[in-house]
C-alpha cells in the first residue's frame, strides 16, 4: 500500500530526474513482495480500475485463472477476438484485425472506468507495449500477472482441446523461451505491478483481491468545508474555520494544532497551504493536525510539490515566495527540529485528487476535466497539480493557463483553486476557490453540499501580486458562445419531472437551423414554453371541441380544482422584463440599453425594432416596480409567459398569403357563383340544392373572414397622427415563470394571476398618470374557478366559456389550480388543455368545418401524440427553470430549451 | 371555384350553339365526379343571342388534405402542406384546369361530333373567372392573355377592405373578351391557370410534358412568354417531394410561430448562382476568395456558410486543397450541396477531400480546429449583429485558422443597382449590410483581439465613390502573438457586445423583397 503512496507523491518530471520511472521502483518492491508470500497462500492485489494483462504460454490457463478471478464480461480474449473477425478462434490470419477489436474493445471499457482484463500469450513485447500505452492513455494502471507453467503442462493441456491438439510443441517452447526473456523487462515496458505465478500449484492458490485506489472516497460523504489558497495567511484561515463553526485546538503555545466541527464537518483544503504568506508553518501545523485527526482532507497544491521535493533534498529553484517558507520552517527548526521531516512526510503522503460523496464532487488544486476523475497517471497528477497551459507564457512570464473549466461537462462539481481570482463563480459545475488571501484578497471556502460560499478579508496585503487579480480566469466567462456538441445530434436531456427526455436527430438539426439564423442569443433564451394538447373530441353536436371534455379529464386524473383562463388570440411571448438595463446587461449579456427581451414561442425576438421591445419592457417594469414585486418576490428580473396582440402583428406573412387570402378568394367568388345559380334556377333548372349548398358555402366564408377580423387590428402610429410605437400593442402576461434564484412555474395559479392583476393594475394607474402610449399596454386574464366534481360548478364553467366565444373569444386553457400537480398514480399530470371556440376553430379546420359531413371526419383526429409531446415539452421548460433557478451553467439550461424547440419540430398534427 | 365562358350569336348562328360545343345540354344541370370534388355545369341563360355556361367546382377540403397525408402519426395530416383553410375551394387553381380537361373532354379535343364544323369556327367569347390565383398580379395575367388575341380586363381583389393597408390578394377577377375557337380558350385555360395559380404543392400528373405539348399546340410556340409558362408549368413537378419531405421539419416549427414556412426555410434558393446560370458578381467573388486562398498558402480549407456548395466546388477542382470542408446550418442546403457537387458518384480519391457538415457559427465546434483557412463568404450579414460576437469567437477565438476570407456586401454600393429600391438590401434575409468603414472597423476590431492581422480587399469594379460592391477582407492570424487572446480573455466577451448595430437596415425588409436579389441585379 505504501507504494502507491509513493507512486502517487511523485510526478513524471521528478522521476526522470532520477533516471527510473516511479513506476519502476514501486513493481520492484511489488515483485518480492509477490515472490515471498508465493510460498503460501498467493494474493494477487490489482487497483480496482486498472488494465490487468495476462501473460502466458499457450496452455498455461490464462482463461481458467480470468474465469475464476474475474467476471466474465471482464474479459477480453484475443481467441473470442479472433472468432469475430474471422469465425475460428484459432485462426492465426485474422490476429491483425483480432488486436484492432480487443484494442477496441479494451479502450471503450477503460474509457468507461471499467477493470479489464486480457486473456492473450502476450509473450512478447510488442503487444504489451501498446496495452501499456492503451492503459495510459485512459490513465488506468497497467497490471501484469504473469503465468509460468511448465512446459509439459501446457503442452498436455492443449492436447485435451481438439481445436489444438495439433498445435506443435515448438510453439509452446518458443512461448516459454519469450516469457523468459520478457519478465525482467515487464516493469520497463510500464507495468505498475508485476505478479508472477511460477507452477500450477501457487497459481490455482491464488487470490485475487481488488484495492481501492487512493483517490476514490466517494463512500466519504461530508458534509464538507472546501477552503482555497491559504498560502501562509494562518491567522486568516483561524478567522474562517471559526467562521465556519470550528473550534480551534491550540498547544501549550497557543499555536492552533487542530479544529473541529461540533457536527462532525469534514474540512477539505485544495492545496498551495504554503509560500508566500507570513506563517506557513503555522498553517501547516494546524492542518496537518486536522488530517492526523480525521477531521480534514487535504490535497497537494503545486507549492506543497516543489516543497516537498525541496524538503527531500532535490535542486529546485526558490521563487513564487518558497524563500519565505524556507526561512519561516528554519525557525521553526530551532524549537521543533522534526517538523521539517513531519512536513516532509505529510506533503509526501498527500493524494492528487479525490472523489468524494458518492461521486458528485471532486477536489484538487488546479482542477481537473471529467477524464481525468478517479483515474491514476502522471498526467492526472499532474493536471490536478498544476491544471492546463496552453505552453504559453504570459507579459508577466506566468504561464498562459487553458480555460479548461469551459469545456467542463461534467456531472460531479470540480472544486479547485490555483488560480487567484477575486470572486468565486461557478462555472459549468466548477468553481475555484482562489481568491487571494495572500494577495490581499479574501480566504473563501465552500459549504458542501449546501454549495454556500464563506470568506473573511485577508488582513493585509501580504505579497504583492505579481499580475493584478482579473475576473477573466474561470468563473463568469458564459458570454462565449455555447459547444455545438452539447446540442446536436440524438441527445437524451435527464428531467427532474419526467426522466429522461430523448431528442432525434434530425429534430436537433431543424432546431439548430433556428435556434441559429432567428433565435436570440442563449443567455436570454432561457426558456420556451411547451406545446399544449387540446381537449379530448367532442361529440356534441356542431362541436368539435367543448369545455366538458377538458374538465372530464382532469375529473379523471383526480384533480377537482381548475382554472380556466381565457385565451388571448394573440402569439405566445416570453418576456424577460428585467428592473433596468444595467441588470439586463449584467445578468443575461443584453447589449444597447434594452431592459430585457420579448421572443416567440420558437426564440426569435418579437420586434424587429428595438425601441419597440425597449418601450414596453420599460413600461412593464414600471408596473413590476409599481406593484412592488421586485422587492417582494427578491429579484431584479422576471420572466413571464404571455400572449402578446394584437395576432396580426406576428402573423402578417400568414394573414396576407393564407388566411385573408381565402377570405379574398371566397370574397370574390361567390357573388358570381350565387348569382349564375340564381339565374339557372330562374330559368327553372334544377339547380336548388346546389344553391342551397352554395348560400351556406358563402355564409361560412364570411363567418371565417369575421373569425380572423377579430384578431387583427393596427399597431403603431398610422400615417398622419403622431401616435405611439405601442398603440394598439397588448400584453397579457398569465404567468411568472422566474425570478432570480426560484422557478415560479409551480406557484398555483391563483396566486399567479393575483400577482399579475397586481402588474396590470398598475398600467392603468401609469395611464392615467399619462405615462405615454393610448389604451392599456397590459391585459388582464379573465378566469373563473371550476370545481370538476361539482356539477353545477362544471356547468357554470361551460357557460362561461360559451359566453366568451360567443363574444368572439378565442377560447379558453383549463389548468389545475395547483399549477404542478401528479395523478394518483404519480404520473405528470398535463398543465392544461385547451379548449377553442367554435369560431375561432374555423381558422384551424376550415371555413367550413362545422358542415355535419365535415365534422364526421375531423372528429377522428389522434391525441396520444401531441399529449405525449405537450408533457416532455412541458418538463423540458420546467427543467430550464429550475436549472436556471439552480445557477447551473448556461449550457445546461440551454440544453433543455434547445430540446423544447427540438420537440416542436416533431410531426404531430399541426391543428392539434 | 367558378368560371363562366359566354358567347352571343344570331339565328345563323344561335349563342346557343356553345351547348353543341362544350356537349353540355343548355337546359339540364348536370354533375360530374372529378378527381377533387364535384363539378357542375350549368347555364344561367341560353338564348340564341346570348349563352353563358357556368362551371362550378365543389372541392371537398377535407379530402383534400386527407389526401396530402403527410407523414404525421395517426395517419394525421401534416402541416402546411395540407391546410384545411385553403383557398382551393374558392380559387381557380390547376384543380379547376384539370376539371376543365375532364369536364369538357371532348370539347378541348376539338371533337363535335353533332356539328363537325363548330369547333372550326372562331366565335365571340367572353370569359369569367371571378377569383383568379395570379402569381404576377393583374399586369402578368394581361401579357399572358393578350397575345393570343383576347381583351383582357384583369381587377386585383383587395386581401381585405376591412383593413386596406394590406393592399391587393394575389387574386384577380378575370373577364377575357376574343374572337377565337373554343378549343383554344379551352386548352389556354388548362395551360395558364396552373402557370398562373403557381403553387407548388398541388398533384401533378406525370405526363404533364405531352399534357403541354398537346393544349400548348398553335398558341404557346410563339407566345411571347412562352419560357415563363413553359418552366412554370413544368416546374411545379420539381422539388415535389424533395422540397416537401426535406422541408417538414422546420414548417413545424415555423407553424408552431406563427409563420409562413418560407420565413424560416429561406436558405436555399435553387434558382440563383446554378451552374447553368452563375451569377457575374458571385463568380468574381470565388475568383478573388480562390485567389487569397492560394496567396495563403493553405491546403486544408473550411467554407462556413457553403450554402449549395459552389465554393467547394471551386476548390475541389484546384488539387492543392486537399481537404475542403462545407460547413452550414441549414440541411437543405447540405442536401442541395452534396445533390450539385455529385457526391455520391464522385471518385473515392476526389470525394475522400470533401465533407459537407451541418454546423452553427452561433457555437464552437471542436471538429472545426486546425484547418489552415476558412472563408465566411457572404455569411455575416445573415447574423442579426447581437449574434456577431458568437461568430467572432467560434471562428477567430476557437477554430482559429491561420487565414480567415470573410466577403460581405458593400452597402454604399447599392445605390448603383438599378433595380434595388433605395434603403433595400440585397437579400431578403440579409440583417445588416455594412459601409466600409464599418466593415473596417468590425474587422479591425477582430483582428486586434484575436491575434490576427487584416487586409482589405475590393470585388467586382471598384467604384471611385462608392467602392467594390463586395467587400473582402483576408485576416492573417499572428503566430508571434500566441493563442492567447482567444483564450483566455473573458473581458473580451465584453467588449464585442459594441459591435454596432446597423439601424436602418433592420430586419424590418425581411421576406419582403424578392426582386431586391442579387441574382436579379447583378
Amino acid at each position: 500500500m505504501t507504494e502507491d503512496r509513493t507512486t502517487e507523491s511523485r510526478t513524471a518530471a521528478e522521476s526522470t530526474a532520477d533516471g527510473r520511472t516511479a513506476e519502476e521502483r514501486t513493481t520492484a518492491e511489488e515483485r518480492t513482495t509477490g515472490e515471498r508470500t508465493a510460498e503460501q497462500r498467493v494474493t494477487v492485489d490489482v487497483p480496482d480500475l486498472s488494465l490487468v494483462v495476462l501473460v502466458g504460454a499457450t496452455g498455461s490457463g490464462k482463461s481458467t485463472f480470468a474465469a475464476r478471478h474475474f467476471k466474465p464480461t471482464e474479459v477480453i480474449s484475443s481467441d473470442f477476438c479472433r472468432g469475430l473477425v474471422s469465425d475460428d478462434e484459432n485462426d492465426q490470419s485474422a490476429s491483425k484485425d483480432a488486436f484492432e477489436v480487443l484494442h477496441y474493445i479494451v479502450g471503450k471499457r477503460l474509457a468507461a472506468g471499467r477493470l479489464t482484463v486480457v486473456d492473450a500469450t502476450n509473450v512478447q513485447s510488442e503487444p504489451r507495449k501498446e496495452l501499456v500505452a492503451l492503459a495510459r492513455e485512459h490513465d488506468v494502471l497497467p497490471v501484469a500477472i504473469v503465468l509460468d507453467i511448465p512446459e509439459d503442462v501446457c503442452a498436455a493441456r492443449n492436447a485435451a482441446r481438439p481445436d489444438r491438439a495439433a498445435l506443435p510443441r515448438r510453439v509452446i517452447q518458443r512461448h516459454q523461451r519469450e516469457l523468459r526473456r520478457s519478465l525482467r523487462h515487464l516493469e520497463r515496458e510500464g507495468f505498475r505491478k508485476v505478479h508472477v505465478l511460477r507452477g500450477t500449484a501457487r497459481t490455482d492458490s491464488a487470490e485475487v483481491v481488488r484495492e481501492r485506489r487512493f483517490n476514490d472516497l466517494r463512500h466519504v460523504t461530508g458534509p464538507f468545508d472546501i477552503v482555497g489558497d491559504i498560502h501562509g495567511c494562518r491567522s486568516e484561515l483561524e478567522s474562517l474555520l471559526t467562521r465556519l463553526g470550528y473550534d480551534l485546538v491550540r498547544d501549550d503555545a497557543g499555536r492552533p494544532v487542530d479544529a473541529a466541527h461540533p457536527e462532525g464537518r469534514t474540512a477539505v483544503f485544495v492545496g498551495d497551504l504554503v509560500d508566500r504568506g507570513p506563517d506557513s508553518p503555522g498553517v501547516l501545523r494546524l492542518v496537518m493536525g486536522m488530517v492526523a485527526a480525521g477531521h480534514a482532507l487535504c490535497v497537494p497544491g503545486n507549492h506543497e510539490n516543489k516543497l516537498g521535493r525541496f524538503l527531500g533534498g532535490r535542486q529546485v529553484k526558490v521563487a513564487h515566495g518558497l524563500a519565505e517558507t524556507i526561512e519561516q520552517l528554519e525557525r521553526e527548526a530551532e524549537q521543533d527540529p522534526e517538523f521539517r521531516e513531519r512536513v516532509r512526510e505529510f506533503i509526501g503522503g498527500l493524494v492528487s485528487h479525490y472523489v468524494l460523496d458518492g461521486g458528485a464532487l471532486v477536489v484538487c488544486h488546479a482542477g481537473l476535466p471529467e477524464k481525468y476523475h478517479g483515474r491514476t497517471s502522471g498526467r492526472v497528477r499532474s493536471h490536478a497539480l498544476y491544471g492546463d497551459t496552453t505552453g504559453e507564457t504570459d507579459e508577466f512570464g506566468l504561464p498562459v493557463r487553458y480555460p479548461w473549466a469551459e469545456d467542463y461537462r461534467g456531472r460531479a462539481a470540480v472544486v479547485y483553486g490555483h488560480t487567484p481570482t477575486p470572486t468565486a463563480t461557478w462555472l459549468n459545475n466548477t468553481i475555484c476557490l482562489d481568491t487571494g488571501a495572500v494577495f490581499g484578497g479574501k480566504l473563501t471556502a465552500l459549504r458542501w453540499p449546501e454549495r454556500e460560499l464563506v470568506d473573511v478579508p485577508a488582513e493585509r496585503v501580504w505579497y504583492e501580486p505579481l499580475r493584478p487579480l482579473v475576473s477573466e480566469a474561470p468563473g463568469g466567462a458564459d458570454g462565449r458562445p455555447l459547444d455545438l456538441a452539447d446540442v446536436t445530434g440524438r441527445r437524451v436531456v435527464e428531467t427532474r419531472h419526467l426522466g429522461r427526455v430523448a431528442v432525434k436527430e434530425e429534430n436537433a438539426a431543424a432546431a439548430l437551423e433556428v435556434m441559429s439564423r432567428f433565435a436570440v442569443e442563449p443567455r436570454r433564451l432561457v426558456y420556451l414554453p411547451p406545446t399544449m394538447a387540446p381537449c379530448a373530441t367532442s361529440k356534441e353536436e356542431g362541436y368539435l371541441e367543448h369545455p366538458a371534455e377538458a374538465f372530464a379529464a382532469y375529473r379523471a386524473d383526480g384533480v377537482r380544482q381548475v382554472v380556466c383562463e381565457e385565451k388571448h388570440m394573440g402569439s405566445r411571448a416570453v418576456v424577460l422584463v428585467c428592473r433596468d438595463a444595467e441588470v439586463a446587461r449584467e445578468r443575461f449579456g443584453v447589449p444597447e440599453g434594452v431592459p430585457g427581451a420579448v421572443y416567440t414561442r420558437t426564440g426569435r425576438p418579437f420586434f424587429d425594432d428595438t425601441e419597440v421591445a425597449t418601450r414596453l419592457l420599460e413600461r412593464l417594469g414600471r408596473c413590476v416596480a409599481g406593484a412592488g414585486l421586485w422587492e417582494e418576490l427578491t429579484t431584479d428580473w422576471l420572466l413571464l409567459d404571455a400572449e402578446l396582440m394584437p395576432w396580426s402583428l406576428k402573423a402578417q406573412g400568414l394573414l396576407r398569403n393564407q388566411y385573408a387570402a381565402v377570405g379574398a378568394a371566397s370574397g370574390a367568388v361567390f357573388p358570381g357563383a350565387l348569382a349564375a345559380l340564381e339565374s339557372a334556377a330562374a330559368r327553372g333548372l334544377d339547380v336548388a340544392e346546389l344553391l342551397g349548398r352554395q348560400r351556406e358555402r358563402a355564409e361560412d366564408a364570411e363567418a371565417f373572414t369575421e373569425a380572423y377580423r377579430r384578431y387583427c387590428w393596427p399597431v403603431g402610429p398610422t400615417e398622419g397622427t403622431d401616435g405611439d410605437v405601442l398603440d394598439g400593442i397588448r400584453l397579457a402576461p398569465f404567468q411568472i415563470l422566474a425570478a432570480e434564484g426560484r422557478s415560479l412555474a409551480t406557484v398555483p395559479h391563483d396566486e399567479q394571476l393575483a400577482m399579475i392583476d397586481r402588474i396590470v393594475a398598475e398600467d392603468s394607474v401609469a395611464e392615467e398618470a399619462g405615462a405615454g402610449g393610448s389604451g392599456g399596454l397590459l391585459a388582464t386574464t379573465r378566469r373563473i374557478v371550476v370545481d370538476t366534481g361539482d356539477e353545477a360548478s362544471v356547468a357554470e364553467g361551460t357557460r362561461w366559456w360559451l359566453d366568451l366565444t360567443a363574444a368572439g373569444g378565442e377560447g379558453m386553457v383549463v389548468k389545475p389550480l395547483q399549477a404542478y400537480v401528479r395523478g394518483e398514480d404519480g404520473k405528470l399530470v398535463q398543465p392544461g388543455i385547451k379548449c377553442r371556440g367554435r369560431e375561432y376553430l374555423r381558422i384551424i379546420y376550415g371555413p367550413e368545418y362545422t358542415r355535419p359531413e365535415n365534422l364526421a371526419r375531423l372528429r377522428i383526429r389522434h391525441l396520444g401524440h401531441k399529449r405525449s409531446l405537450a408533457l416532455r415539452e412541458y418538463a423540458l421548460g420546467l427543467e430550464a427553470l429550475d436549472r436556471l433557478a439552480a445557477g447551473e451553467p448556461l449550457w445546461r439550461v440551454h440544453e433543455a430549451v434547445f430540446a423544447v424547440l427540438a420537440l416542436e419540430s416533431e410531426p404531430v398534427d399541426p391543428r392539434l | 371555384m367558378f368560371l363562366t365562358i359566354s358567347t352571343s350569336g344570331d339565328a345563323q348562328n344561335p349563342a346557343t350553339d356553345l351547348g353543341f360545343l362544350l356537349h353540355k345540354h343548355p337546359d339540364k344541370a348536370q354533375r360530374f365526379s372529378t378527381s377533387h370534388g364535384t363539378a357542375h355545369v350549368l347555364y344561367p341563360e341560353a338564348g340564341v343571342e346570348r349563352c353563358t355556361a357556368a362551371l362550378l367546382l365543389e372541392v371537398d377540403p377535407v379530402a383534400l388534405v386527407r389526401r396530402g397525408k403527410g407523414r404525421g402519426r395517426g395517419g394525421a395530416p401534416d402541416s402546411a402542406l395540407a391546410q384545411y383553410v385553403n383557398d382551393r375551394p374558392y380559387a381557380a387553381s390547376s384543380l379547376l384546369a384539370v376539371a376543365i380537361g375532364s369536364v369538357f373532354s371532348s370539347a378541348i379535343k376539338g371533337q363535335c361530333a353533332a356539328r363537325p364544323e363548330l369547333p372550326e369556327r372562331a366565335r365571340p367569347l367572353r370569359v369569367e373567372i371571378p377569383a383568379l390565383p395570379a402569381r404576377g398580379g393583374a399586369a402578368l395575367v394581361e401579357r399572358l392573355f393578350a397575345p393570343l388575341g383576347w381583351t383582357v380586363t384583369a381587377r386585383p381583389v383587395a386581401l381585405d377592405e376591412r383593413f386596406p393597408e394590406w393592399g391587393d390578394s394575389r387574386y384577380v377577377s378575370l373577364v377575357l373578351d376574343g374572337e377565337l375557337r373554343l378549343v383554344e380558350a379551352l386548352r389556354q385555360l388548362y395551360v395558364l391557370l396552373p402557370v398562373l395559380d403557381d403553387a407548388k404543392h398541388y398533384w401533378v400528373a406525370p405526363d404533364e410534358v405531352e399534357k403541354l405539348l398537346r393544349f400548348g399546340e398553335g398558341w404557346l410556340e410563339n407566345h411571347p412568354e412562352q419560357r415563363l409558362i413553359t418552366s412554370r408549368y413544368l416546374s411545379r413537378r420539381w422539388g415535389l417531394t424533395r422540397d416537401a419531405l426535406d422541408r417538414l421539419a422546420l414548417a413545424r416549427l415555423a407553424e408552431a410561430d406563427d409563420t409562413e414556412a418560407d420565413e424560416l426555410d429561406n436558405a436555399v434558393d435553387e434558382t440563383a448562382d446554378t451552374e447553368e446560370r452563375p451569377v457575374p458578381l458571385a463568380v468574381q467573388r470565388r475568383a478573388a476568395i480562390l485567389d487569397a486562398l492560394r496567396r495563403s498558402g493553405a491546403s486544408r480549407v473550411l467554407d462556413l456558410g457553403c450554402g449549395q456548395g459552389q465554393l467547394v466546388g471551386e476548390l475541389l477542382k484546384d488539387a492543392r486543397f486537399t481537404e475542403i470542408v462545407g460547413v452550414d446550418v441549414s440541411i437543405r442546403a447540405l442536401k442541395e450541396a452534396s445533390r450539385r457537387l455529385r457526391l455520391d458518384r464522385m471518385p473515392e480519391r476526389q470525394a475522400a477531400r470533401v465533407a459537407l457538415l451541418q454546423g452553427s457559427l452561433a457555437y464552437t465546434d471542436r471538429r472545426l480546429a486546425g484547418y489552415d483557412a476558412a472563408v465566411l463568404s457572404e455569411v455575416v450579414e445573415h447574423l442579426d449583429p447581437p449574434r456577431l460576437p458568437a461568430l467572432e469567437y467560434a471562428v477567430f477565438g476557437a477554430a482559429r485558422p491561420a487565414t480567415v476570407v470573410v466577403t460581405t456586401p458593400n452597402v454604399e454600393y447599392n445605390v448603383r443597382w438599378e433595380t434595388l429600391p433605395a434603403g433595400h438590401v440585397r437579400h431578403a434575409d440579409h440583417r445588416f449590410e455594412w459601409t466600409r468603414k464599418e466593415f473596417r472597423d468590425w474587422a479591425e476590431k477582430v483582428a486586434e483581439r484575436h491575434g490576427y492581422t487584416v487586409e482589405f480587399l475590393p470585388v467586382g469594379p471598384d467604384d471611385p465613390e462608392v467602392g467594390p460592391p463586395t467587400q473582402m477582407a483576408v485576416f492573417h492570424r499572428r503566430d508571434d502573438a500566441g493563442g492567447d487572446a482567444g483564450k483566455k480573455a473573458n473581458s473580451d466577451v465584453n467588449d464585442v457586445n459594441d459591435v454596432k448595430y446597423v439601424n436602418g437596415v433592420s430586419g424590418k425588409q425581411r421576406g419582403t423583397d424578392e426582386s431586391a436579389k442579387e441574382a436579379r441585379t447583378a
